[in-house]
């Protein structure tokens, strides 16, 4: 399997495939990764650390900067992974990179896909080779 | 595709402008390639939500622009920030928190920005031309940019906002390009009541329907003609931005690029007619309350910035009553001196009224500590207050919002909904 890679790096971790689109503003909090959404299935889990895959971006245009905050508290996701492109979120992974802070890899795959992976341990490589 | 840079490009990013002028194009153009965009396109404004403290980061973020001399190269106004510098409403952000946001505030300042403080600030004066290209962020602006004043931005996240300003530049895709603008949706609403599509509590209502039936999709809604003002375009936007991800929407025979349903889907055939009915939007205006109690501690409204109109329709439906509960009406400097010149301000302060300016409840720690119910007639708070503030929320139109706030627990007119 492989995923198309958006921001390059690699990651390995356990894959949170949200089931359901998140605004980041409002959605996580921006100092320990939990998901605060009221209305948001997934409501009370922890980003920090995951593989994380997202079926759609929704909401505020201050996703980035929350995107930033997690990277500077050390909280954010290993890598995300998204269906296409999203410049809002990846713009914190881009100003991360700016300010010489350790980024995250961002790839993109078909949602159907993100959930096949959910609650698995999977290796992503540079260009994009998924391996479970 | 290889991203074509100018002369002048390549002159900043060898860093002949500074550093703070090299690392914005090197943001912009990061950007460009990965949204695939051939070329960059030059802008005539931004509007910039980069300005609201999230945490240390964005404050060294934009330090680090100031420090290598950035300026930005067009009109630039501010979205909130996180503290009330006008000195009418009180924040309890802790001593650091204080002073990183302010240190933020004062960065975009430096770099050149207005210090408009407003989400609204199409309602400030800042109104692009039709057609115009922009790099515009905060969601409900981005959406009343496109879709009502017709200049085109995408959603500009925070840093990208501020990175384009800058560069005078934006990555040339999405909504920039006439093609990408066209309505794939028809969403007929004319089979709803007349008198609600001529109430204020339906647009957030209806533009919450929208946002989770759209997410990111175009949509023309058609049965409108002639019923919202601006005011109620402000909220269907800000609400379908909250629900959804929605960048632009079109209304025939209202916004400016559809004059007709056929002009907004481009003279292409709709992929989809939804029409809508009273379950739907009763479905959507359901899901705007969370809170289980009719008892509420405050009452917000403002989301976005009230409008010079919309402060004199709260005072007169106060009708010289007095609140019970903390009610805060948020809105910008511009109408702050609007209400302050006409006496409106001292009224509302005299019945209890909590003027906010620069800022917002649901953006900075400001709502009553202990408290649990929000009443709100903002689809946009109404979406984010459990989130950041804890609050549950009870909605209701603004009438609804005075009268429950004179009693002191829920009290709504129904009848609208029939």
């Amino acid at each position: 399997m492989k995923a198309h890679v958006l921001i390059a790096g690699e990651a390995q971790g356990e894959v949170l495939a949200l089931t359901h689109p998140i605004s980041f503003w409002g959605g996580v909090n921006p100092r320990t990764g939990d998901i605060i959404d009221a209305r948001h299935p997934e409501r009370g889990q922890n980003i920090a650390g995951k593989i994380l895959a997202l079926p759609a971006m929704i909401g505020s245009s201050s996703a980035a900067a929350v995107m930033l905050e997690l990277i500077h508290a050390g909280k954010a996701p290993k890598a995300l992974i998204m269906p296409d492109p999203d410049a809002i979120l990846l713009l914190g992974v881009i100003v991360a990179h700016e300010m010489e802070w350790p980024t995250c890899p961002a790839f993109a795959l078909d949602k159907d896909t993100q959930r096949s992976l959910h609650g698995k341990t999977i290796r992503i490589e540079r260009d994009g080779e998924i391996k479970l | 595709m290889a991203l074509h840079f100018t002369n002048e490009d390549n002159a900043i990013l060898a860093g002949e402008k500074g550093m703070g002028a090299k690392m914005a194009l090197r943001i912009v153009a990061e950007t460009a390639r990965l949204m695939g965009a051939p070329r960059l396109l030059p802008i005539a404004s931004a509007h910039i939500d980069g300005a609201l403290y999230h945490g240390d980061s964005g404050t060294l973020f934009a330090e680090k622009l100031v420090e290598g001399e950035a300026k930005v190269a067009v009109r630039s106004t501010l979205n909130v920030g996180a503290l009330d510098l006008m000195g009418c409403s009180k924040q309890r952000l802790p001593p650091h928190e204080r002073d990183m946001a302010k240190r933020m505030m004062r960065a975009y300042e430096k770099m050149g920005c207005e210090p408009s403080w407003t989400c609204s600030p199409y309602q400030a004066g800042h109104r692009p031309a039709l057609g115009s290209d922009v790099a515009w962020g905060e969601s409900n602006a981005v959406v009343f940019c496109n879709s009502v004043l017709g200049a085109r931005t995408n959603r500009y996240g925070d840093f990208l906002d501020i990175a384009c300003a800058i560069a005078g530049r934006a990555p040339d895709y999405g909504l920039h390009r006439t093609e990408n603008r066209r309505a794939r949706f028809v969403i007929d609403v004319s089979g709803l009541s007349e008198t609600l599509r001529r109430s204020d509590i339906f647009y957030p209502v209806l533009g919450t329907w929208f946002g989770l039936e759209m997410t990111n999709d175009i949509g023309v809604v058609d049965g409108l003609q002639g019923f919202p003002n601006e005011d109620n375009l402000k909220a269907f936007g800000a609400a379908s931005a909250s629900s959804g991800g929605v960048g632009l929407f079109h209304i025939a025979g209202v916004t400016p690029e559809a004059p007709t349903v056929e002009a907004a889907l481009q003279g292409q055939k709709p992929e989809r007619v939804i029409r809508v009915t009273i379950d739907m939007v009763l479905g959507a205006l359901k899901r705007l309350s969370n809170a289980a109690s009719e008892a509420i501690d405050a009452i917000a409204i403002g989301s976005p910035h009230l409008s010079l109109e919309e402060m004199h329709a709260l005072l007169t439906l106060l009708n010289d009553r007095k609140v019970s509960r903390p009610f805060f009406a948020c809105t910008g400097r511009h109408v702050l001196r609007a209400i302050e010149s006409d006496g409106t301000r001292a009224k509302l302060e005299a019945l209890g009224i909590t003027i906010v300016a620069d800022t917002c409840v649901v953006v900075t720690p400001m709502l009553p500590e202990g408290g649990s119910v929000l009443m709100t007639n903002s689809g946009k708070f109404a979406h984010y207050a459990t989130g950041n503030t804890g609050y549950a929320v009870q909605y209701g139109s603004l009438k609804d919002c005075v009268e429950s706030a004179v009693k002191g627990h829920v009290v709504r007119d129904g009848g609208l909904w029939q």
